[in-house]
Formats: structure tokens, C-alpha cells, sequence
């Protein structure tokens, strides 16, 4: 059963950013970021893809990957509660036509560098699918790294707005980070028989990355103490029942249906 | 005998996103198995995780074999991890001539790669400098880090002024 929610956990976090990251399709910043966002959700959803597949071969019961993405409900998802937020800072409603770059690219890097990390390990599994997937989403992670890598630096040192914005994006998104690193049942269980990794092993590699991002980019690392989030517990924040909604409304309206 | 024809017929299948090259140059399609009378299964690797072509090819590949009269399964497989590195040098050729600039260094087995801790230490310039395939100069710009696909970015020359798509290492 660990075995499972582990594949589930990776695969809801992967079609959860990559269903957050698309809501900028049609309404980027810019035409090559309305178009790089749309690429980073299909890497995404195409991962998700192969994990479903794979954990509704491991569970068995006539579970397919649509009915894993479309047919469970939020407090099924084991999703980081980072990737569920809306694309704007604390505070502000939950309004689309208020989405701020700088949240999608401070959010895509910090989760980036931290899958590069796991992705990097687990190509290394004892379980040789995930280790093929594992092998398959490094090579895109590392790009989505790099392009977010990219834009944080761009926006800590570019103007004073970019900058301002950039740095509350980082102050508002940091705290969520602390979620990485706290192991659930099903991460012990998977580090422990060779199949998973154990995220908490992991920081200081990470840590180590982002501080050199923010000298670079001339931000302040800021605290990430406050509540611990516990998406990948199921217990999430209210934006994810919104997300899965609007993600899930059209397979529910006509279950079963094929094009 | 079978698998020759296979292949043979195979070869007149192009990459739906880039009708220049054929699936067996792109490295896409890696074997053809014989596995009875008048049955091949024939093995591809996907591209990238959400490349939506893939569907496209699999139907390419079984209306293609079936037109000999043979059952085909296709089956996908994993690992080890399609890379450009498979790529053929004819038909990095046929892209250049296209106007998409082909992935301009080998990306190694994921294993002999830089952890990505090095990897995010690399000064930002390191790329070596990509080709404008309409006039050969190398004094050219990534304008997006990512293109008209999921597997190429957007580039521009500085002599000739084209803007052209770069396949990227992967």
C-alpha cells in the first residue's frame, strides 16, 4: 500500500502543478512565457500520466489513469500543498484575473530544484519502473529548473518592482517548502525497502542551491518557519477542491466517455 | 524476412511534428520482434513525457504494419530514456535543412551526467553556441527557452536575422 501512495504522491504532485501551471495558457505575461508555461504543464502532465499508469497496474483493481486523476477526491490527493496555491501572494482573494508571474516562477524553482534532487535519486530505485520514469523526468526538470532559475534571477535583479515582487513571492512561498521535509508513513516505508527516497536527506543539497539562486538574483533568504503543511497527508488547503473542479469537471459530466 | 519488411516499411514513417525526419533516425522506434507466424511487436521510446505526437505514432505504426497483413502490438518502453543522442546523423542533417538547428552536444548516459548541484553552478554562458541553419553563423541568441514544440527552443540569429527553433539536447 506504500508502494502505491508513494507513485499516487509523485503523480498528484506532478498533474496538480502541471493543472496550475497551465491556467496560464492564453493569459502569459509574454508570448514565449504563455508558451513556456504550456510546455512545462505538458512535461508535467505527461509524468503524472506514466505514474498513474503505472500505480493503477500496482493497485490492481481495475483502477486506469483517469480514473486515479478524475474519479478521487481532494483529501485523496497527496499532492505538496505548495502546488495547490493560486499564482498570487497571501491575502489576496481568489481572483484569476490577479495571477502574479513572480509566485509561478519562485514556486516552479524552489520545486524544481527539489525534484532535480529526487528525481536524480531515484533513478537509483529498487523498483525499475520508477527508476525509468525517474531517468525520463530528471532530463525535464532540469530544464524547467533552469528556465525558472533563470526568470528568479532576472526578477531579483532587474527592477525595483521585479525585485519587490520576486522577494514577497519567496517570503509568501517559503514557509511551504518545510513540507518537503517532514517524512510521511509511506516516504519511510519506500526509502526503507530501496523503492523511494527519503526527502529529509535531500535539504542540505537544496538549500545549498537555493541560497546560491538568491545571491545571484540579490534576494533575501527569508524564514521558513510557521504552520506545516500537510498536502501530502491529504489534508489540504481550500484551493485544491477549486483546482480539482475545474480539472475534473469534464470527465465527471460524461464518465466513461471516449473521443 | 518479416522483420526486414517491417523495417522497410517503417522507414516511410516520418515524425508527425517533423515530416523531414523518419521515426527510426529520430531513434524513436528502437526494435521489431518476430514473435509468431504472422505477429511483430514493434518497441518505441518516447520522446518527451507529454510529447503528444506519441499517439499519433502509435497509430502511424500499426496501420503501417497491418497494411502487410501482420498483427502488431506496439509496446512502449521506458528505459533506458529516449535522448537525442540516438538521433542519426542524417537526420540531424535533414533538420538543419528544414531550418531547425539539430541538438549541438551529446548528453551522455543520465548516469555520467554532473549532479544537479554542479549542474546549478555552471556559469549561465556555458551552452556552446548554436548554428543558424540558414546562414552557418554562430553569433545567434535563445529568444525563449522554448519553442513552437516541446522539444525545441527559439533562437534568433544576429547576422541574417532569422529566428529558427533549436532542437534541444536531451
Amino acid at each position: 500500500m506504500a508502494h502505491v501512495d508513494y507513485v499516487l504522491h509523485l503523480a498528484d504532485c506532478a498533474i496538480v502543478l502541471g493543472q496550475r501551471n497551465a491556467e496560464w495558457c492564453g493569459h502569459g505575461p509574454i508570448l514565449e512565457e504563455d508558451i513556456a508555461m504550456a510546455n512545462n504543464s505538458l512535461d508535467l502532465i505527461g509524468q503524472a500520466r506514466m505514474l498513474y499508469q503505472y500505480a493503477a497496474t500496482l493497485k490492481n483493481d481495475g483502477a486506469t489513469e483517469d480514473s486515479l486523476a478524475y474519479f478521487r477526491d481532494a483529501q485523496d490527493f497527496k499532492n505538496y500543498t505548495l502546488l495547490e496555491l493560486p499564482h498570487h501572494g497571501a491575502l489576496v482573494g481568489y481572483a484569476v484575473d490577479n495571477r502574479d508571474y513572480a509566485v509561478t516562477i519562485v514556486r516552479n524553482f524552489l520545486y524544481s530544484a527539489f525534484m532535480a534532487l529526487v528525481w536524480e535519486k531515484l533513478q537509483a530505485s529498487q523498483d525499475e519502473h520508477i527508476a525509468a520514469i525517474a531517468a525520463k523526468s530528471l532530463k525535464e526538470v532540469r530544464y524547467h529548473l533552469r528556465h525558472s532559475h533563470d526568470w528568479l534571477v532576472r526578477f531579483g535583479d532587474g527592477t525595483e518592482e521585479s525585485h519587490a515582487r520576486a522577494q514577497a513571492a519567496l517570503n509568501h512561498l517559503m514557509p511551504y517548502t518545510q513540507e518537503f521535509w517532514t517524512t510521511s508513513a509511506f516516504e519511510s516505508a519506500a526509502a526503507k525497502s530501496g523503492v523511494g527516497v527519503d526527502p529529509s536527506q535531500l535539504k542540505a543539497d537544496w538549500e545549498s542551491m537555493v541560497q546560491h539562486t538568491l545571491q545571484e538574483a540579490t534576494l533575501t533568504l527569508p524564514s521558513s518557519d510557521g504552520f506545516v503543511t500537510t498536502g501530502k497527508q491529504g489534508a489540504h488547503s481550500e484551493h485544491l477542491s477549486f483546482l480539482l473542479g475545474e480539472m475534473q469537471s469534464l470527465a465527471r459530466a460524461h464518465p466513461e466517455g471516449v473521443w | 524476412m518479416i522483420t526486414q519488411d517491417v523495417w522497410h516499411a517503417l522507414d516511410g514513417l516520418t515524425d508527425p511534428e517533423i515530416p523531414v525526419v523518419t521515426l527510426r533516425e529520430m531513434g524513436i522506434i528502437r526494435e521489431v520482434e518476430h514473435v509468431a507466424d504472422n505477429a511483430v511487436v514493434v518497441v518505441i521510446t518516447p520522446t518527451y513525457s507529454g510529447c503528444p505526437a506519441m499517439e499519433q505514432i502509435h497509430d502511424d505504426i500499426c496501420s503501417t504494419v497491418q497494411a502487410l497483413g501482420l498483427e502488431v502490438q506496439v509496446r512502449t518502453q521506458l528505459a533506458p530514456a529516449w535522448t537525442t543522442d540516438w538521433m542519426t546523423e542524417a537526420a540531424k542533417d535533414k533538420l538543419k535543412a528544414y531550418g531547425i538547428a539539430p541538438p549541438n552536444r551529446k548528453c551522455g548516459a543520465a548516469s555520467e551526467q554532473t549532479s544537479v548541484i554542479h549542474f546549478m553552478r555552471k556559469p549561465l554562458q556555458a551552452e556552446a553556441a548554436v548554428e543558424c541553419p540558414r546562414c552557418g553563423s554562430t553569433h545567434t541568441f535563445e529568444s525563449s527557452h522554448f519553442g513552437s514544440t516541446a522539444c525545441k527552443a527559439l533562437y534568433k540569429c544576429l547576422d541574417c536575422q532569422e529566428p529558427f527553433d533549436y532542437f534541444k539536447p536531451y
